[in-house]
């Protein structure tokens, strides 16, 4: 029975974890690109996640295409960001750009609020609740989906960043820019086109998380933004694989501690590992060490 | 304190009476009722805003190590100082320096080890922090827990928090001027050149520490005998940004900076109130375009004194070189 237990809380943990590796992996494109940490990310999340609630209930949408005009929608709004509040800035003090970014954070949560309205909304039913039974262990479809969708997702990403072309002029940006720049990338290009594939993944979290807690509302994207970026620095900032590594291991971690520990602690935890585990391997699990210049 | 001068100077003696004088206009304007109880509040939160601006930029601005959790230590000051005249029925400033001496030291604990940390690491250790000092004070059941801690007598009032402002803006103003001061912005400046001099770099990451902890509790402290009441969600991540907001706009390295900014933005949003709820927006549209406009804030790393007017005064119609 405890074993069973586990391995319910293990899939329940997997699937929350891949909705923070989704948004993680934004993150950690974003900072390895321009070194910026994105506040905003958490909020092209729930931004995701209004596009998908209206085109189900306006439109009357069914999942997939969905999740397209989500991810769509996101990554215009994404690139305009990028475009009007980081691109001006590329040249200034990273703190700078970090103020900017808390600003656009601060003026999509607000904006949102005054349009939608501060209340809740619940996500009307895309998919069904059905519950499949392995045995004993009990998985919601949902799950199962949010699961593979998002694993779908991190594959289709994997093969744009290391078989396309784009790909390796974003791999290039991230090691150097000023370097890819002379050697012919159009970085700016570039760097938009990372801002639209990280705040792609984030829309399309939006709406799993939309789906699967029934319940949206402006200020949904702070604590789930939050802990996407622990899990992107748990992982080493700046790697892909990392991000999904920590997501994951975040999920879970927070289910673990809710159902073993206590529920009320779990947040306090979470930052706690992420603390313990940076003091030990001050870049994050999967991250190089770099050497710093003198 | 090595950086106050023995015997008072010319200079020192017009600003601690100029001081004096500010002080006791807006006393008889809050007295007679010209500055309203209102205003007079929101005086007052200017006040405390500065006391936290001015703390984190000792440690941000001028010794380059990015926090994310300043509200932390502000409401560990608070819960301190409010159980202190609860529970003990301490005076007042005693409460206060208590909160004071418990937030600097729980910086001094979580700073040893976490200031070995770099740039973004470090910043998401000490925004990891304030979430854990949050989540811990809404499990903790003899502070209020959720319900939040009600009934602390009102003693912050005028006089105290423009005697503490004054004493914080001047403490640290000494502190960067001395060889602490010194030490602190070469750590910023270049941490590997001034390890390379002898400066023993996380010794001065850890005073900066432990000195903008202090008086974040201290804030927290005046903050919670003038709200009356605490509540954790007061002092979350927004609270930490908010802080933050102040310090980056006002100038990184500027402590006049940070008082003019921490003043406007305590200001604004006040000012915005007519515009209910347009008002949020507003404000960070704001932040954005003046973000956009002056990356490096509103002085920069300078600051202003008696000298800059004296300047203004001197070159008259001259007027600072125009743009490029």
């Amino acid at each position: 029975m405890d074993f069973l237990n586990f391995l319910q809380q293990l899939i329940n943990g997997l699937s929350l974890g891949s909705v923070y590796a989704l948004i993680a992996i934004g993150y950690t494109m974003v900072y390895g690109i321009i070194k910026l940490i994105n506040f905003a990310h958490g909020d092209i999340y729930m931004v995701g996640a209004f596009i998908g609630f209206y085109s189900v209930t306006l439109l009357k949408l069914s999942f997939i295409p969905t999740l397209i005009l989500a991810m769509a929608g996101s990554a215009v709004l994404g690139v305009i960001i990028e475009k009007v509040a980081y691109k001006p800035l590329r040249n200034s003090p990273r703190i700078t750009l970090l103020i900017t970014a808390i600003g656009i954070s601060l003026l999509l949560e607000n904006g949102f609020r005054f349009i939608f309205g501060p209340n809740p909304k619940p996500f009307p039913e895309v998919l069904p609740a059905k519950i499949i039974y392995l045995g004993p262990i009990r998985i919601g479809l949902i799950q199962i989906i949010m699961f593979t969708v998002s694993m779908v997702l991190v594959l289709a990403l994997q093969f744009i960043v290391y078989k396309t072309k784009v790909g390796k002029a974003m791999r290039a940006a991230s090691f150097d820019t000023e370097t890819a720049q002379l050697m012919g990338i159009n970085t700016n290009n570039t760097i938009s086109f990372t801002f639209a594939l990280g705040s792609a993944l984030a829309g399309a979290a939006g709406v799993l998380v939309g789906i699967a807690y029934p319940r949206i509302d402006p200020y949904m994207g702070i604590m789930p933004g939050l802990k996407a970026f622990v899990a992107a620095v748990l992982g080493g900032i700046g790697v892909i694989p990392g991000a999904l590594a920590g997501g994951l291991m975040m999920g879970t971690l927070e289910t673990f501690t809710k159902a073993y520990i206590s529920t009320k602690l779990s947040d306090a935890i979470a930052f706690s590992i992420l603390i313990i585990v940076l003091i030990i391997r001050p870049a994050g699990l999967l991250g190089k060490k770099t050497n710093e210049k003198v | 304190m090595g950086g106050i001068k023995k015997g008072l100077n010319k200079k020192s003696i017009i600003t601690a009476l100029i001081l004096i004088l500010v002080y006791i206009i807006l006393y008889y304007m809050i007295k007679t009722r010209v500055i309203n109880p209102y205003k007079s509040q929101i005086l007052i939160i200017i006040g405390i805003n500065i006391i936290l601006a001015a703390s984190l930029n000792l440690i941000l601005g001028f010794t380059g190590q990015l926090t994310l959790g300043h509200a932390g230590f502000m409401s560990i000051g608070g819960y301190t100082a409010a159980m202190m005249t609860l529970k003990f029925h301490l005076p007042f400033a005693a409460a206060l320096l208590a909160g004071g001496l418990f937030a600097a030291l729980i910086s001094y604990l979580f700073g040893l080890p976490i200031l070995r940390l770099k740039g973004d690491y470090l910043a998401i250790s000490t925004l990891g922090f304030g979430e854990i000092i949050r989540v811990i004070i809404v499990n903790l059941d003899f502070i209020g827990g959720p319900r939040g801690l009600a009934g602390i007598p009102k003693k912050t009032t005028f006089t105290w928090v423009y005697v503490i402002t004054v004493l914080t803006v001047i403490i640290i103003y000494n502190l960067i001027k001395s060889t602490y001061g010194r030490a602190m912005i070469s750590v910023r400046e270049d941490e590997i050149a001034s390890e390379a001099m002898g400066i023993n770099t996380t010794k001065y990451k850890i005073i900066a520490f432990v000195i903008g902890g202090f008086f974040a509790g201290i804030a927290g402290g005046l903050y919670a005998h003038l709200i009356m009441f605490l509540d954790p969600k007061t002092f979350g991540f927004l609270k930490s940004m908010d802080i933050l907001i102040y310090v980056v706009f006002g100038g990184m390295g500027s402590i006049s900076g940070s008082i003019l900014s921490a003043s406007i933005l305590t200001y604004l949003p006040e000012v915005l109130r007519s515009f209910s709820d347009l008002r949020m927006i507003i404000y960070s549209i704001l932040i954005i375009v003046l973000m956009l406009f002056r990356p490096e804030g509103l002085m920069g790393s300078k600051e202003l004194s008696l000298n800059t007017f004296r300047k203004l005064s001197n070159t008259g119609s001259l007027k600072r070189g125009g743009k490029k």
